[in-house]
């Protein structure tokens, strides 16, 4: 990989857990969503750069911040979905219209634990899964056209905040399940989608928060707060694999579902791409490690491959306004 | 975000400002015995500290700020530090509160940028606080004071999880972003870049808890270790010794938050419009009303519990100067970009009836003492004077 174009965004990126969106269309080149605080930036739709805000101000005078935003595709559309302090937002994919709105239940004076929506995910062919604070994983039901959302479950198990949920992105075993749920905690919930949502098996932490995840063909892969990666077997909750992979809190996780490339972006400015693949005599999982981006003096908070091989990527950093992209070398 | 960021920005701050402060006024105080009557001695720099410090621990306001809470906006944490600085007999011109705020912010962001863990945050805080109670360690009173803040930072923070105080750290990096003020003492020192950005090291120990990166370790399906293999990077990391302690006292291991200055540094800043994004900026103007009810409360509870330092008889402001000559601090009260002017705005009085005779009140004391036409200013000539020595 080789570092390409730099793209300029009219504002910095906030220290967000995976704050960075991309949409890849095929046969056009990739949209990008980035946070700023109230704000998200969005780049690279037809059209002019434009900016989302967060909705709901209540009786608070400042705007809430945002969390989280991420382009769900479905089989029958795209939407983009934000999350805040208030709730969820979810518009038409380029942003222009807003499809449905979701208030959290928000206290009038500020509690200890604070409140707001975060880790956004598509699954199941027509739901869209957020997470919250609380722990509760809400899961909204999608209608192939218009406005008519609905909140179809609200999923109990995680007793901590809610940091990221990723569906599966290849072919899941039998018993594997296709949707995980990560929490501050480090707890790992795995989840079949349907109706009625199921759970499946449950990940305890061990003392270091999960920031993000990802599932393919039946692996978790975890990103923490303390650097490690690790993966999972989905179907038997073990752990298969170990990496010391940053020195500082990882805040970003992202695969190439083609290829089973891993990208990972931390605090200590540096992003690895990672190749995971199945021994087949063994049944072993391995990673292998493929190359290392210095991203001098920042801090990274987002990194997305652009392509389903992963021949892509591009990273965002707190601070930084602009988007970085890399490219085959 | 998070609701219980306010105390720690507020006494890291706050720990920055005392540093800058006795800085500056060892730097111009002279020996009690030849000093005269207008004159900064060592007995009036330990009053002013003394008083700063015994403002800012009183016991009602901590009550008040650790209360769950969203953070103040910057204008109106600024307005809070404009009437600490000003709890003694110290006068700051407005040039000088600037170039003072810019300091203690870019200070603090660097602290909670560079911080290992963000539970290490609480550390950088305990050292803000070690120090404070060596600028008042002759005073049993205002001690009591500290070590009670102490306690209920302990109580509060010590239980909070990691991913809670990530939450902290990333509510006050909102606060901070985009703010790329050049700090000389940082410039000289390396650890900020001259287009404003902070230099993050990547070599030096791992945050307690976290590995050396490096080692992939595979598992079969029983759990048991089959493979390992090693990837090298461009980083050059080593094992952290031992962890900081987090109770009252203790060996803090980090250095975040430690005392910087020395007499013989002199602190200055760099204006540059640097942030190119003015737009991110320009939106905090945009607010209608910066001061909430909640800030009104706490800012009342602030100014409400003080005796109004008086300057009695003879006695006149004393004034200190941020920069090294006043034609400098004039200087640079005209030439700072518009985008950097904090802008300290009069409260408005809320619409109920009660709090509104009680805040008028209030609210005359809260403007920043602009140079009294008809006082001298204590120093002046002599400031020029010291200057040349």
């Amino acid at each position: 990989y080789r570092r390409e174009r730099s793209l300029a965004l009219r504002s910095s990126s906030s220290a967000l857990y995976n704050n960075l969106a991309v949409l890849c269309p095929p046969a056009r080149p990739p949209a990008f969503g980035a946070v700023h605080g109230t704000t998200l930036s969005l780049l690279g739709n037809e059209g002019p750069p434009r900016q989302l805000q967060a909705r709901g101000g209540g009786s608070a005078l400042s705007t809430p911040l945002l969390t989280q935003a991420a382009w769900c595709e479905l089989p029958s559309r795209v939407l983009l979905v934000l999350t805040s302090q208030r709730g969820v937002q979810m518009y038409e994919s380029d942003g222009s219209t807003m499809v449905f709105w979701h208030a959290l239940d928000v206290p009038e004076h500020p509690a200890a634990h604070s409140v707001f929506a975060r880790g956004i995910a598509a699954a199941g062919g027509h739901f869209v899964c957020v997470g919250t604070s609380c722990g509760a994983v809400l899961v909204f039901d999608i209608p192939p056209k218009g406005t008519n959302v609905t909140l179809s479950e609200v999923l109990e198990q995680h007793r901590d905040p809610i940091t990221d949920i990723a569906a599966e992105q290849g072919q899941a075993p039998d018993g594997a399940g296709d949707l995980v749920t990560a929490d501050d905690s480090g707890t790992l919930c795995l989840w079949s989608t349907g109706e009625e949502f199921t759970l499946l098996g449950k990940i305890p932490g061990s003392g270091s928060t999960c920031s993000s995840v990802r599932l393919w063909n039946g692996v978790v892969a975890a990103g923490y707060g303390n650097g490690q990666i690790r993966l999972w077997e989905a179907g038997s909750g073990r752990i298969r694999a170990q990496v010391s992979a940053h020195a500082r809190w990882i805040y970003a996780l992202d695969l190439a579902p083609l290829t089973g490339k891993l990208l990972s972006g931390a605090e200590d400015s540096f992003v690895h791409v990672w190749k995971l693949s199945r021994n087949p005599d063994t049944d072993d999982i391995e990673i292998q490690h493929c190359h290392a981006e210095c991203v001098t003096d920042t801090q990274v908070c987002g990194a997305r491959f652009c392509d389903p091989a992963g021949d892509t990527f591009a990273v965002t950093g707190y601070d930084l306004s602009e988007i970085l992209c890399y490219g085959p070398a | 975000m998070s609701a219980r960021t306010l105390p720690l920005l507020f006494l890291n701050l706050g720990g920055e400002m005392l540093y800058i402060l006795d800085q500056r006024l060892r730097a111009q105080s002279i020996p009690g015995e030849k000093a005269r009557k207008d004159e900064w001695t060592d007995v009036d720099r330990k009053r002013v500290m003394n008083d700063i410090i015994s403002t800012m621990f009183n016991k009602k306001f901590m009550e008040e700020l650790f209360k769950p809470q969203d953070l103040y906006s910057k204008k109106a944490l600024r307005a809070v530090y404009d009437r600490l600085a000003h709890a003694s007999i110290m006068r700051l011109n407005q040039a000088s509160m600037d170039k003072l705020y810019d300091l203690m912010t870019m200070a603090f962001k660097y602290q909670v940028l560079l911080c290992p863990r963000p539970r290490d945050i609480l550390l950088v805080t305990f050292n803000h606080l070690d120090a404070i109670k060596d600028f008042i360690s002759d005073s049993p009173g205002i001690l009591n004071q500290v070590d009670e803040t102490f306690r209920l930072l302990i109580e509060t923070y010590n239980c909070l999880s990691d991913g809670e105080f990530q939450l902290i750290r990333q509510t006050l990096l909102t606060f901070f972003q985009d703010m790329h003020i050049r700090v000389s003492i940082f410039l000289k020192d390396k650890v900020q870049n001259s287009n404003g950005r902070f230099v993050l090291p990547i070599s030096g120990p791992v945050p307690w808890g976290t590995e050396v990166p490096g080692l992939i370790r595979i598992f079969n399906h029983k759990g048991v270790e089959v493979k390992r293999a090693e990837f090298t990077t461009a980083g050059n990391y080593v094992t952290p010794q031992r962890e900081g302690s987090f109770e009252l006292y203790g060996d803090r291991v980090l250095k975040l938050g430690t005392n910087m200055y020395s007499v013989t540094r002199p602190v200055e800043t760099h204006m540059s419009g640097s942030s190119k994004n003015l737009a991110s900026q320009a939106k905090e103007n945009i607010v209608p009303n910066p001061f909430a009810k909640e800030e009104l409360n706490f800012l009342a509870r602030l100014l409400g519990g003080l005796d109004i330092q008086k300057p009695a008889g003879g006695e006149t402001g004393f004034r200190l100067n941020l920069f090294t000559t006043d034609e400098e601090e004039e200087h640079a009260a005209q030439t700072r970009p518009e985008e950097l002017s904090y802008k300290v705005i009069s409260i408005e009085a809320t619409q109920e009836p009660g709090r509104r005779a009680e805040l008028s009140r209030i609210l005359g004391e809260l403007e920043v003492a602009e140079p009294r036409p008809g006082s001298a200013e204590k120093g002046e000539d002599l400031l020029a004077l010291m200057d040349g020595l």
